[in-house]
């Protein structure tokens, strides 16, 4: 009986595919590699694109199904609204891609969003001597709570092989500890109007957060596809022993990803003050389950190695899109998380049985 | 006389491709059947179809005459079928006679386990084949040649009358491998029908006394091994010619590669030394857990040394990390690819650039049409089968894996080439393309240091032969004043 459970066994489909495409190599035959070609091809298109298809007939069965849902300023709303979760989740798929998991990321909204805001609010008692500051100060301040939040759970992790998910874990219960000991529980209100820009503005229509997350998106891309520090990282996930091997630092990989994680996550946090107009020390509660969520929908593997952030940007909007759609039908919010809980075991089902499957 | 098993027009096909299109069998009672076959050849999923866990397409099974149908390993095993798979499946947390009896386990009273009777029989079973194996002891602190005696325990204690076995020596020393073919003739005098599934032909005519090919997904031949000679079995397993099964023109120069002198390492390794010169291909023979891999640890900065110097180019060096010694020129071909070779799930092309990103991406970003030419390269000139580049590397035979293994560390031109087991779980036509490599960088004044545990290959290919005894070399031998027997001896 093979044992599923250790990560070294080859898997059962990899297998399967092995024996048949040995065979096929073996005939040689110029045509029939062509029609396997075909079918291979067929096979990474429903692969790479299956969930934006799910995704495009989500959105036609609500545009059908209720005629508020494709105006504009529905559509802007969903993007609004997904913004947050899509900045944490692309943070979160490079952490995942390397095996780990980053449970911190609502915490860390919360306390990078309570210190930044402590320095732009105008509010006399609740910010620090001298607040407010200039913009640029405030979401420097943030971004480095952030970062210096990951670099302590990269650290650990990397440092001192303690399991991602206890690291985290522990950073999720200091870093929401942090924030209400700086803010002493109270909120911070306020916020100047130059920092709530990055919330609320826009430019030419498109709203600031959108803009932000295209932003966050394509550099991710970039470095995740083009650049050799994605090939560390999809190295060092899929097997982090032949990662060594061929001369990779995995620690400084390792580390440098929650690095990542933490930053958007700060950056998360201020978008969301930005937005709210006050800092609170009770935001972002959960919001690493809709990161993670997304990253899983969008059919990243939690044993690392495998999974792309376009795949993430759609899962954050199909969880955005359907929390949308589940409001314009009136549908009480309860039973939304219902089926957001059906909708990410559904999506990790289809997505065994794809590459699994007989 | 009756048959045990036998087998006709088997087909499977996965998605439209013919893994296997006719498999042939018959086994009697009494006698080992080798079955043999390249990768890709259709073996795996022969064996996958009679446990039951592929259904086929077409074709009878008939055990003892009977028509079967397996639709789970559990029902092959009840019709009196057990298989020793490759790869090891151990519980690392249970013992020994717990892993043995997993899911059968004798019942005690209120529906316990009688712990007592369990491993009483599991050590009387170890003891039968002469394993040295404690039934009391955890899994986990086995060695993994241990780990695949119990395996093979295993699959004897259900008390099966047709045993196959898929590779059982690949993981495990001479000696032991001595114990588990008396272990077989044991088996065969009970009137029991073997069948042994290896690439090492010469444990076949050892252990085996008739055969089956496979070939592409088909049956072959099948015939007496007494009838056909060692070329001869390799030809129908190739389909051509092979003019010799290993490959070897170089010559060593009197310059010195590499020298490794009293190295040593707590628990692992003691007092090493040789050294190795240009050109020269030097092999390092010994049992699993003597302490070769340790070597290769240590020279490659994975382990770090207590005592010892090392010297590439007669300057010495001190290497601490893989890096360090990447940057020295050598390379390091691990022993498992699975496990510390290749990235599995990725495209053949990243496997292949992977241990040189920092040349690939001298601006971060990186250099595209670089690491696709470099890709087709090594693709030529190793001759890996693959119908993409980016298609994953889990995809192919392990022939043309441990070639991409091999092209990811020539393609930074290496002066030094450390070798661990090159050619495991490779088919005998992918083995001689290996030893061409190996055997023209070291004609064009490579270093080759390369551990092996098979005999032939091991005095096939060095010039000169470390034999390596827990931990301690036992000595030095030149090619010509070694034998395979000496070789055993001195190992153990």
């Amino acid at each position: 009986m093979p044992n599923h459970s250790s990560t070294y066994q080859p898997e059962p489909g990899q297998g399967v595919r092995s024996a048949a495409e040995e065979k096929m190599m073996s005939v040689g035959d110029d045509k029939k590699a062509k029609g396997w070609l075909g079918s291979e091809q067929r096979r990474l298109l429903i692969q790479e694109y299956g969930i934006f298809l799910a995704f495009l007939i989500l959105v036609a069965v609500l545009s059908v199904s209720n005629e508020f849902f494709l105006t504009a300023g529905n559509i802007s709303n969903v993007l609004l609204q997904t913004s947050i979760n899509g900045v944490l989740a692309i943070g979160m798929t490079f952490v995942i891609l390397t095996r780990g998991i980053d449970l911190s990321v609502g915490s860390v909204v919360a306390l990078a969003g309570i210190v930044s805001a402590s320095f732009v609010t105008s509010s006399a008692t609740a910010g620090i001597s001298g607040a407010p500051y200039p913009v640029a100060l405030g979401i420097g301040i943030g971004l480095l709570v952030g970062i210096a939040c990951g670099a302590v759970s990269g650290l650990i992790v990397s440092r001192f092989s303690v399991p991602a998910f206890v690291a985290t874990l522990g950073m999720l219960s200091a870093a929401r500890g942090l924030t209400l000991i700086y803010g002493g529980g109270r909120p911070v209100p306020a916020l100047t109007p130059a920092f709530r820009w990055i919330g609320t503005g826009d430019v030419f229509g498109i709203p600031a957060p959108v803009i932000i997350l295209a932003i966050v998106f394509a550099v991710s891309w970039w470095i995740l596809n083009r650049t050799r520090f994605g090939r560390y990282i999809y190295a060092v996930g899929g097997n982090p022993h032949a990662a060594r091997t061929s001369g990779i630092n995995i620690t400084r990989i390792q580390f440098v990803v929650y690095v990542i994680s933490g930053g958007l996550a700060g950056f998360a946090g201020m978008l969301l003050s930005a937005r709210t107009g006050s800092a609170l020390p009770q935001a972002g509660i959960a919001y690493e389950l809709d990161a993670i969520a997304a990253v899983v929908i969008g059919g990243t593997s939690l044993s690392g190695g495998v999974g792309r952030v376009t795949g993430t940007l759609i899962g954050a909007l199909i969880i955005g899109v359907m929390n949308n759609g589940l409001d314009l039908m009136g549908i009480q919010s309860y039973y939304q998380q219902v089926l957001k809980g059906a909708l990410i075991v559904g999506a990790v089902m289809l997505d065994q049985k794809r590459n699994y499957g007989a | 006389m009756e048959l045990l098993l036998e087998v006709e027009g088997l087909k499977k096909s996965f998605g439209g491709v013919a893994a296997l299109r006719d498999g042939r069998f018959q086994l009697r009672a009494g006698t080992v059947h080798a079955l043999c076959g390249g990768n890709g050849a259709g073996k795996s999923t022969f064996l996958k179809i009679l446990m039951g866990i592929f259904k086929r397409d077409a074709g009878a099974i008939r055990r003892r005459g009977k028509e079967v149908e397996f639709t789970s390993p559990a029902d092959a095993l009840a019709s009196g079928i057990a298989i020793i798979e490759q790869e090891l499946s151990p519980v690392p947390h249970m013992t020994v006679a717990e892993n043995i009896y997993l899911g059968r386990e004798p019942k005690a009273r209120f529906g316990g386990i009688d712990f007592r009777a369990m491993n009483r029989s599991a050590q009387k079973l170890l003891d039968d084949l002469e394993f040295d194996i404690r039934a009391t002891s955890y899994m986990m602190n086995l060695s993994v040649a241990q780990m695949q005696l119990v395996e093979i325990a295993k699959a004897l204690s259900h008390d099966a009358e047709v045993i196959f076995m898929d590779e059982p020596t690949s993981a495990i020393g001479e000696r032991e491998a001595q114990h588990l073919f008396d272990a077989i003739r044991r088996l065969q005098a009970q009137g029991r029908g073997i069948v042994y599934v290896s690439h090492r032909l010469s444990e076949i005519f050892q252990i085996a006394d008739s055969y089956t090919v496979f070939r592409d997904g088909a049956y072959v031949g099948s015939g007496a091994l007494a009838d056909i000679d060692r070329p001869g079995l390799i030809r129908m397993i190739v389909g051509r010619e092979l003019s010799e099964e290993y490959v070897k023109t170089n010559a060593p120069t009197p310059e010195t590669g590499i020298e490794v002198v009293a190295l040593s390492c707590p628990n692992k390794i003691e007092d090493i030394s040789f050294s190795v010169r240009k050109g020269e291909i030097f092999g390092i023979y010994g049992l699993m857990g003597a302490g070769r891999t340790e070597i290769f640890n240590c020279l490659f900065g994975l382990d770090k040394p207590s005592a010892g110097r090392v010297a590439v180019d007669g300057a010495e060096v001190t290497i601490s990390k893989p890096a360090d010694a990447m940057a020295l020129g050598l390379a390091l071909v691990t022993e498992d690819r699975k496990l510390t070779g290749l990235n599995l799930s990725d495209s053949v092309r990243a496997n292949i650039c992977m241990a040189s990103l920092p040349e690939m991406s001298p601006a971060f970003a990186m250099d595209r049409t670089r690491e696709a030419r470099a890709s087709r390269d090594m693709r030529e000139q190793f001759q890996i089968k693959a119908a993409r580049d980016t298609m994953p590397v889990s995809g192919l035979s392990g022939g043309n894996q441990q070639k991409v293994v091999l092209g990811k560390w020539f393609l930074r031109n290496p002066k030094v080439l450390l070798l661990d087991e090159p050619t495991r779980g490779v088919d005998v036509g992918a083995k001689r393309e290996i030893y061409r490599i190996i055997s023209d960088f070291a004609a064009a004044g490579g270093t080759v240091v390369m551990i092996s545990s098979e005999i032939d290959e091991v005095l096939g290919m060095s010039d000169r032969i470390m034999v390596m005894r827990a931990g301690r070399s036992a000595g030095i031998f030149s090619r010509e004043e070694t034998d395979a027997q000496s070789l055993v001896h001195l190992s153990t």
